[in-house]
């Protein structure tokens, strides 16, 4: 199979790469760019001129809710989702039915993944057996099957010597441990961020320092154990300053932060609007200033989705006894082009934060960059297209976003997995 | 980027009149006036032989508790009695249902009997929003208390309360005292003494009891209770919940009692006429003393009786506001 995306502006932040040129994708992987391999005929032509040519995206956290939570969403459905947003790679936290702390749980992901041949998935295994904080998880036999990271998701490790004997384990066979940090008891029976909002609409809040306790501990531990760490949808300034601190003293350690946390703030949950209940929760209006120039600083390294699909109901119900979660995937580079037009952030830095910022938090070398080798994973799209994301034209099971009905301009037109195209945008009028 | 919705957009139509009650905040001054003067003039209902008015003949008020409460819930039902509605209730505590999805369904199931109020109380802060925005939005809901967040009837009541010994809000500081944090009912006063005008509101609580930041809502803030009650003219006491003493909040009872419990010789530190309200039930020697309680400066048992006045005059109204609407939007159709 061979592919040559024609006349698109390509920019590949890992090679600072931003021109017009040709992309030739052969075999599932980066053939060349600019100029056409000797002997190579094309069998389909993708024609980009006016669009923008980038690496597939790579989201870091991404609930496919399969297996067991399908009434929410499946591999199938989500990858689909996926695939219109640009996304081509797609970590999967630990967290679902039964808990990735199997390999057979591990195999039978990535199989339904690649039946559905939408787009990677990556599951993230569980830390600890049952995500229970007690036991180790068989760590090496769950990487040998192909998950990417280790995470104990918000279920907390009480007990710090558990949770140090599992960094120094995963620091064994040099894994990556992911930490979605949220201290049990500050965060209690919490909903929201806790502040003036909460106050007034009398919803158990939940401080900053249920989040940056939880950071200050694990990166002590991180430290002592010498384990490479990434702490994931951050929502305090406060944590982020912590972590690059760490970083500067030379820790392996880097942090992402949820697409909407730098939109969105704990206002917004004002009208008791369940769509608006996140976890973790949207913060003020000066952690969402901190995380923004953190992302420019480069101190935040990649932009997720931390995509929630949720069935209707689970979203119908008072605020506090909904679910929380945004279903994010087809929203991830819309807003993060909306960073661009608010003239928040570069388009190469905004892309690089998708692209081969989370890939080299990953070590996935031939992943988020167009260099020949690479795997063949684009995302084109046109950035000065308008739509609006409805009930109709969207393809994750979840509904459940904020973002409804909301105007966008950028939009993607095709997105290429593995050298073949799984989406293509339908023809406009 | 989202303007959150305005309750008013909830629980006013389109002529600005009440078609639910779920809020005293950012509802106008005449709005809540005109609630006391219907409740004012209800209130010698209550001293005639026949206690009845005509005015919600053939409609059916269901009260909903999905929180144990026998007072709240026999004043309402007094209330839609005294009105003439047929009267259903249900007790459903929470424990019974699973969350969401069967609060809807129960909703779904008593409109489709033709209910024309909801009569709400339920531990979910907003569940009235809820139910009024997203389920039966042409059932009037009454909020009789969600969460933490707020108890408009209480409120009101409490304001008839203040109104018939006091007159002008304009001259009154009243202040607040207790368990802030917790209390539907505390947030319901705040909004409804700073929008009719009172000069001062005071909030009076440890700092675990105060929720953050409570000064954004336009309160001046006291730990210290004895610096808390100068110059007050209208204490507000609210009930101290047992199980605060197990997580925390409070080193003991009796040590709340010394320090926020409203005794003889605190009340003496408020003008020499200030009234005492609490929205009752009292805890005596938690946080009022008995001889406070039951005496001349307490106004407990009026509030009771101005609860029932407030009740109808709610009722009366959201339904009247709901009738409005519909016949608006017919003609419209």
């Amino acid at each position: 199979m061979k592919l040559v995306i024609q006349g698109g502006r390509v920019i590949d932040p890992a090679n600072d790469i931003d021109q017009q040129a040709d992309l030739y994708l052969q075999d599932g992987k980066v053939a060349a760019l600019g100029q056409a391999p000797e002997g190579f005929e094309a069998d389909q032509v993708l024609d980009a001129s006016g669009q923008i040519v980038v690496p597939g995206l790579i989201d870091l956290c991404a609930h496919v809710r399969e297996p067991g939570y399908t009434q929410k969403g499946t591999i199938a459905s989500e990858t689909r989702a996926a695939a219109a947003g640009g996304i081509t790679t797609l970590v999967t936290p630990p967290d679902c039915k039964p808990i990735v702390d199997t390999p057979a749980v591990v195999e039978l992901i990535i199989d339904r993944a690649e039946a559905a041949g939408n787009a990677r998935v990556l599951p993230m295994g569980a830390l600890t057996q049952g995500l229970k904080g007690e036991q180790l998880a068989p760590l090496h036999a769950l990487h040998s099957s192909g998950c990417v990271a280790f995470s104990n998701v918000r279920q907390p490790v009480r007990s710090s010597l558990a949770l140090m004997r599992s960094l120094e384990y995963a620091a064994t066979h040099d894994l990556l441990v992911q930490f979605q940090p949220q201290d049990e008891s500050l965060t209690g029976k919490g909903c929201m961020h806790e502040d003036t909002t909460s106050s007034r609409l009398g919803l158990d809040g939940i401080p900053e320092a249920a989040e940056t306790v939880e950071v200050a501990r694990c990166l002590l531990l991180v430290e002592q154990a010498g384990v490479r760490a990434h702490f994931g949808q951050l929502t305090c300034e406060r944590s982020v300053k912590m972590i690059q601190g760490s970083r500067e003293r030379g820790l392996p350690v880097t942090c992402d932060v949820a697409i909407h946390h730098f939109f969105l703030t704990d206002e917004n949950v004002a009208g008791f609007d369940s769509n608006f209940h996140v976890m973790p929760p949207l913060r003020s209006q000066l952690d969402r200033a901190g995380l923004r120039q953190a992302l420019l600083a480069g101190d935040v390294q990649a932009i997720c989705s931390d995509h929630q699909p949720h069935e209707a109901a689970a979203k119908q119900a008072p605020f506090a006894a909904t679910e929380p979660g945004i279903t994010g995937l087809e929203t991830l580079l819309p807003l993060a082009l909306l960073l661009v037009e608010q003239g928040m952030i570069d388009l190469a830095q905004v892309i690089d934060r998708l692209t081969c910022g989370p890939a080299k938090i990953l070590g996935q070398s031939e992943l988020g960059n167009l260099s020949v080798g690479s795997a063949a994973d684009v995302c084109v799209f046109d950035p000065e297209e308008k739509w609006t994301l409805t009930d109709d034209n969207c393809q994750s099971a979840g509904r459940n976003t904020p973002f409804m009905d909301f105007e966008f301009k950028g939009q993607v037109t095709a997105t290429v997995f593995g050298g073949k195209v799984v989406y293509q945008r339908a023809e406009q009028g | 980027m989202f303007e959150p919705i305005d309750a008013n957009q909830i629980q006013l139509n389109s002529q600005g009149q009440l078609k639910h009650f779920l809020t005293t905040e950012g509802l106008s001054r005449e709005l809540l006036t005109e609630i006391l003067d219907t409740a004012d003039s209800f209130l010698d209902v209550g001293e005639r032989q026949v206690k009845k008015l005509p005015l919600l003949r053939g409609t059916t008020v269901a009260n909903l508790f999905f929180e144990n409460s026998t007072r709240t819930l026999s004043t309402f039902e007094l209330a839609a009695k005294r009105l003439s509605a047929d009267v259903l209730n249900l007790n459903i505590s929470t424990s019974s249902t699973t969350k969401g999805e069967s609060l809807r369904d129960t909703l779904m199931t008593l409109h489709a009997m033709h209910a024309d109020m909801f009569v709400v109380r339920h531990s979910d802060s907003g569940a009235a929003h809820y139910i009024a925005q997203h389920v039966t939005p042409d059932v009037a809901v009454i909020n009789a208390g969600d969460g933490r967040h707020a108890h408009p009837t209480q409120a009101m009541l409490d304001m008839l309360t203040i109104r018939r010994h006091k007159g002008d809000f304009s001259k009154l500081t009243c202040a607040i005292v207790g368990d802030i944090l917790h209390s539907r009912v505390a947030r319901s006063q705040i909004h409804a003494l700073r929008t009719l005008g009172v000069a001062e509101v005071r909030v009076i609580g440890p700092q675990t009891l105060l929720p953050r930041h409570i000064e954004a809502l336009g309160v001046m803030v006291y730990t210290d209770m004895n610096e808390g009650l100068k110059d007050v003219d209208v204490v507000m006491m609210l009930r101290l919940q047992k199980e605060r003493m197990n997580s925390a909040l409070l080193p003991s009872e009796s040590e709340f009692y010394k320090l926020y419990g409203l005794t003889e010789e605190k009340l003496a530190i408020a003008k020499p006429d200030a009234v005492v309200l609490h929205p009752g039930p009292i805890n005596r020697g938690v946080e009022i003393e008995s001889s406070v309680a039951d005496g001349p400066r307490s106004l407990i048992l009026d509030q009771v009786t101005n609860g029932l006045a407030v009740r109808m005059a709610v009722m009366s109204m959201a339904v009247s506001g709901q009738m409005q609407e519909k016949q608006n939007n017919g003609e419209n159709a």
